[in-house]
């Protein structure tokens, strides 16, 4: 029985949520008993390929085709549906990254097979491995069944640690035909800007809500002195005080860092949907009811504004 | 141009969701109802687009007689008129695009939006695998350069540009924006940053209640209603251990760094 992971790349580089996907196709294999493939696609891509070989795997695919130099989800579809027919894979993953969620619901469709998305673990054994996987942004965990033949999924990175280095994969060439007929069309990509890291990416994640009264600098000096992203409840969004982008909750962004810290949020349930697989929760506010403190692993009934740059100080001073 | 545009009935997302003690669903008493917020984005999306281009807008919903409700409410935002497939038993992503697919080779829409994923079962499938069923060309999580406080938002500009015979969407993809060009007729899903939807006017809610519904049964449409994903069984999420209430930030620096280890 194969498990056909499908690592990931951008401009040559080895996307490290890839090693998440593969320490999941290794628990898979543990359980439904079969034997791990890697395949990664894209155009000069040897480093990434020497570099992604090195993780217990037993075979790796490379598809190095020009015609796959940008990810668009049509020619990517059509080379992983040849290569996961050729493997004759039962189950078919990657990361759930915006080109894995892009592309793995259509590879499910050509394939004819049913897909779990950012799955959390597998249960059972075989072929009849059930997916756990969050519905309601995480308020509900479901077991699925995926009851075709063939299963895909996509897997959520901050579930499954990066693997750790292993035996050295077999590296095989793959060739594949491409139709070469595709309705769309790569014209650019800009990357954003901010110094900060990405929202749902960061290990730290510094939140400022209605508490901040607009004022968003004691978040963002407190974020810049942890390398944190900075992220907001929707009352600050809606008031205007910072981008929509920045919202976490269930229509915002879904993020769990190793540490969040909550200031001047008191915790809405669209709020809490958002940020309650955070490890290590800390939540900053005046109101000592606030619902934000029964999900906080360490609360702090004060002020903001007097906290934050304590807290700041203490991490600078501790460095 | 015509836009065919979903809008599925869902939890109000702020309504508290809890577990039946069998784990066969949700507790459903006291819960509110809304159409999924990603697809009111589309509707809004919709709507802008055929302001500026002529045309109509076709709302479609799949789901028991309930879900009139939020075809009202797409139309109530003017939407034109309804597709009302009525199936009252467990969806999937695939079954819904196979639906939806059926429903789109009737009408020949130039363009269908989804919301990115619904935010009951948030499997973010049904737009991909719809594109791929059509052999159409998919943008997903379409989003827009500008912010949604800039002035381009402000005058209802849309956020996807078509021309002639094909759309350019801004995606939100990691790390940054990419732009896509795709041939019409295509499926954008639509992202967070994409629009503000509008509120729906007095006059907007009256004149929905007029507005036609047409119903479709999946046979009649033939299609096989059988789902390739079934839920097994739901659970709560596993809790979180009683946090404690620190006296200052010198006590959390040091349960932060020796107990937690985070910093």
């Amino acid at each position: 029985m194969n498990i056909l992971i499908i690592a990931e790349q951008q401009h040559g580089a080895l996307k490290k949520a890839s090693l998440n996907a593969v320490s999941a196709g290794l628990s898979l294999a543990q359980k439904a008993g079969g034997e791990l493939h890697l395949a990664l696609l894209g155009s000069g891509i040897g480093a990434a390929a020497e570099e992604l070989k090195g993780y217990g795997a037993k075979v790796l695919h490379v598809v190095d085709n020009p015609a796959l130099k940008d990810y668009l989800a049509e020619p990517y579809c059509e080379a992983v549906a040849q290569l996961a027919k050729s493997l004759n894979a039962v189950y078919v993953g990657a990361a759930s990254t915006a080109v894995g969620k892009d592309l793995l619901p259509r590879l499910a469709a050509k394939l004819g097979a049913g897909m779990a998305t950012d799955v959390l673990g597998f249960e059972g054994s075989g072929a009849n491995v059930l997916f756990k996987r969050p519905m309601w942004a995480g308020n509900v965990i479901a077991e699925v069944e995926i009851t075709t033949p063939v299963k895909v999924f996509n897997i959520r990175t901050t579930e499954f640690a990066a693997a750790p280095k292993g035996a050295a994969a077999e590296v095989k060439a793959e060739q594949v035909q491409l139709s070469g007929s595709y309705k769309t069309k790569y014209l650019e990509f800009k990357p954003v800007k901010s110094a900060r890291p990405e929202l749902t990416e960061a290990r730290v994640v510094v939140s400022g809500g209605r508490g901040t009264k607009g004022n968003f600098k004691p978040v963002e000096e407190l974020a810049d002195e942890l390398h944190a992203a900075v992220g907001a409840s929707r009352a600050a969004v809606d008031a205007g005080w910072v981008p929509n982008d920045l919202q976490v909750g269930q229509t915002g962004k879904v993020v769990a860092p190793e540490l969040y810290i909550a200031a001047g949020i008191s915790g809405a349930i669209q709020h809490l949907a958002g940020m309650k697989g955070s490890k290590v929760i800390v939540a900053v506010n005046t109101n000592a009811e606030a619902p934000i403190f029964q999900v906080a692993d360490y609360g702090l009934v004060a002020d903001l504004f007097k906290v934050l740059p304590e807290l700041q100080a203490a991490v600078k001073a501790g460095k | 141009m015509k836009i065919l545009v979903t809008a599925k009935r869902v939890e109000d997302p702020e309504s508290k969701i809890k577990v039946k003690p069998d784990g066969s669903g949700i507790v459903t008493e006291g819960v509110g109802y809304k159409i999924n917020p990603f697809d009111e984005i589309a509707v809004e999306e919709a709507l802008r687009l055929v302001a500026k281009h002529q045309g109509e807008v076709v709302v479609v919903s799949i789901g028991s007689d309930k879900v009139q409700t939020e075809m009202r409410s797409a139309m109530a935002m003017g939407a034109d008129r309804g597709i009302w497939v009525k199936h009252d038993g467990p969806c999937d992503a695939d079954l819904a695009a196979r639906l939806l697919k059926a429903v789109i080779e009737k009408e020949k829409p130039d363009l269908v939006l989804l919301g990115k994923q619904a935010i009951d079962d948030d499997q973010n499938q049904a737009g991909q695998i719809l594109a791929e069923l059509l052999g159409w060309g998919q943008a997903t999580f379409a989003s827009k350069m500008e912010s949604l406080e800039s002035e381009a938002e402000a005058a209802k500009t849309p956020g996807i540009a078509i021309d002639g015979k094909s759309a350019k969407v801004v995606r939100e993809v990691d790390g940054g924006v990419e732009t896509l060009q795709v041939e019409l007729p295509a499926v954008i899903t639509c992202d967070l940053r994409l629009n503000k939807p509008r509120y729906a006017s007095l006059p907007g809610i009256m004149k929905a209640k007029k507005k036609p519904i047409a119903e479709m049964a999946p046979a009649a449409l033939g299609v096989d209603t059988a789902v390739k994903v079934k839920v097994v069984k739901l659970s709560p999420p596993p809790g979180r251990k009683a946090g404690i209430i620190v006296p200052d930030v010198a006590t959390l620096v040091q349960k932060l760094k020796s107990e937690a280890k985070v910093i």
